[in-house]
């Protein structure tokens, strides 16, 4: 780390991220930012649920514990913490921060909420079209529970700017959490477009953590890991123009190379020319990776045009209920089997009771299930039967699990290992909203 | 006839309902090759009747590496469909299982 660079610890790359790989970071990394990423689109949308029936929930139920463990760390280094754990409830998440600094003896810690990413009462008001059904929001049938807009990094740079030790986000794009230190670090504007998108592109390799360091690239065939159970998460340093080069940390699993590189570069980008976040539409296109040594690479060639208008919006709705059961089959004829039984609970649940045929499915695990049909797979050893419906209550949903169970003695020879289950669920769909439409807003917590 | 798998890695991703498959290949021949026979209309075919609607190839020559946007296949979405793998994260290796006419047998992965 030197003056002149700033350097970011990628702590979480999903909700429910490990805990160590965090810690280890925070104790040895010498970071400037430590971030955790903790939210994807069906998280703020559940977070909403778990709100509306306790006004103090609604935030990512494992934030407390990990900023207890990596918190006096931090104080230590000086190490400021970035998230969106936040989730549907960031004033809660960050009074709960406030808690957990007190605790650990870190009372000095200065907590930002950024708030504003809410966007119910905008999108009721302005009733947008919904990507998915091509309809406007109220001609929806089910009841929508929440809004969520994308903000960017400027909330987290003015939360920086007031001096924030620690800085708890609602939704802040995955990115933005990576880009916001920068920005204010740096003191770059809106208009540095080609800068942006190089920021932009160091979040998006940090942003899944443990992915870039050879989690979810394992293959003991094709791409073996060494120390896969200790993976390290990674770190950048960058400059003023954003270059960055990425580590981990000496001693821990994983590996991090221009493979696992080029292969978080391209996940889940529909548009390599065209990665939109609500601070830059950043072109990866020209990206390359050098390997600068051991677990060491420099990325460059990103570059970046004007950002959208509009802002993505994240809508939760009322989903109705799933009932699930699942029951094995093994052996001779044990496809054979499983569809029979697949065939006796679908007419049971239809004719007993009174579910829609089209609401329920069926899959067979270990018989390409996964692959959806798509492969045939003649003569399994053995197979899962995997039965779903959707449902408008509980009690119609929990039908699909006692008629799989009802195979037992009811249905074909053989079955054993039942499972059921029954929950509600949140859709999510996607709008846009008009830029102005949304305004960030932070506060920093009195003590 | 040879396998994707022999030349390129693969890793999923999901926009609602359109899987996204990231190409990489190992090294340059392979990526020749690939650019060659790994056509967005071969890689509708693998997927067959879940398709729904044009399959997009993006080429990235530095990397280097493909990008195909395949609608359809994962239905409604992670959030919409009741299945257990609603993200598609496993159709990487489906679409690894692919066989290729590489046509003038110079297939060999530079690994």
């Amino acid at each position: 780390m030197s003056a002149r660079t700033v350097r970011l610890g990628a702590g979480a790359g999903f909700a429910g991220d490990r805990l160590d790989p965090a810690v280890d970071l925070a104790r040895r990394g010498e970071l400037d930012y430590l971030v955790f990423e903790c939210l994807g689109e069906r998280t703020v949308a559940a977070g909403q649920t778990r709100r509306l029936r306790d006004p103090r929930q609604g935030h990512d139920p494992l934030w407390g514990t990990r900023l207890r463990a990596v918190l006096p760390h931090c104080a230590r280094s000086g190490t400021v913490v970035v998230t969106n754990a936040g989730a549907a409830n960031p004033e809660a998440a960050g009074a709960l921060a406030v808690r957990v600094a007190d605790e650990v003896g870190a009372a000095a810690t200065r907590v930002a909420v950024v708030t504003g990413d809410d966007a119910l009462a905008a999108v009721r008001e302005r009733d947008p079209v919904v990507w998915e059904t091509g309809l406007r929001v109220s001609a929806c049938p089910e009841e929508l529970i929440s809004a969520n807009a994308y903000l960017g990094a400027e909330p987290v740079v003015e939360a920086l700017d007031l001096g924030a030790d620690v800085v708890v986000t609602g939704r802040v794009a995955d990115p933005s959490l990576y880009v916001g230190p920068l920005w204010h670090r740096f003191g770059w504007s809106a208009r540095d477009v080609d800068v942006l998108g190089r920021a932009t592109l160091v979040g998006h390799l940090l942003e899944c953590a443990g992915q870039l360091t050879g989690g979810y690239f394992a293959d003991p065939g094709t791409k073996p890991v060494p120390g896969l159970a200790w993976l390290g998460f990674p770190f950048a340093d960058v400059d003023v123009g954003a270059e960055a080069v990425l580590r981990k940390l000496a001693g821990t699993g994983g590996v991090l190379d221009t493979r696992t590189c080029a292969e978080q570069l391209l996940y889940e980008l529909d548009d390599p020319a065209g990665y939109v976040t609500p601070d830059v539409v950043a072109d990866f296109t020209g990206v390359e990776f050098d390997q600068l040594g051991p677990d060491t690479v420099r990325a460059r060639g990103a570059r970046g045009r004007a950002r959208p208008g509009e802002l993505k919006v994240t809508l939760g709705f009322r989903g109705g209920w799933l009932g699930e059961g699942e029951i094995g089959y093994a052996g001779p004829r044990c496809l054979d089997r499983a569809r029979l039984a697949a065939d006796v609970v679908r007419e049971r649940l239809v004719g007993v009771h009174g579910l829609a045929e089209e609401a329920v499915d069926v899959e067979y695990v270990g018989a390409a299930g996964a692959f959806r049909g798509l492969c045939p797979v003649p003569d399994p050893a053995e197979v899962r039967l995997r039965v779903t419906a959707r449902a408008a209550s509980a009690e119609a949903a929990r039908a699909v699990g006692w008629e799989v169970e009802s195979l037992y003695t009811n249905g074909p020879a053989g079955g054993g290992g039942a499972r059921t289950d029954a929950r509600e669920f949140v859709s999510v769909r996607s709008c846009v909203l008009p830029r102005e439409e949304v305004r960030g807003a932070v506060r920093v917590l009195g003590r | 006839m040879v396998r994707l798998d022999d030349l390129a890695d693969v890793r999923a991703g999901d926009k609602g309902g359109t899987l996204i498959l990231a190409v990489l290949p190992r090294g340059r021949a392979a990526f020749a090759v690939l650019e060659r026979c790994l056509t967005a209309e071969v890689v509708r075919a693998h997927f067959g009747p879940a398709v729904a609607g044009e399959v997009r190839r993006h080429v990235l020559p530095r990397l280097p590496g493909f990008v195909f946007r395949v609608p359809g296949v994962l239905g409604g979405g992670v959030t919409a469909s009741p299945v257990l793998d609603g993200h598609g994260k496993t159709l990487s290796y489906f679409l690894l299982t692919l066989e290729l006419a590489a046509g003038d047998g110079s297939p060999q992965p530079d690994v």
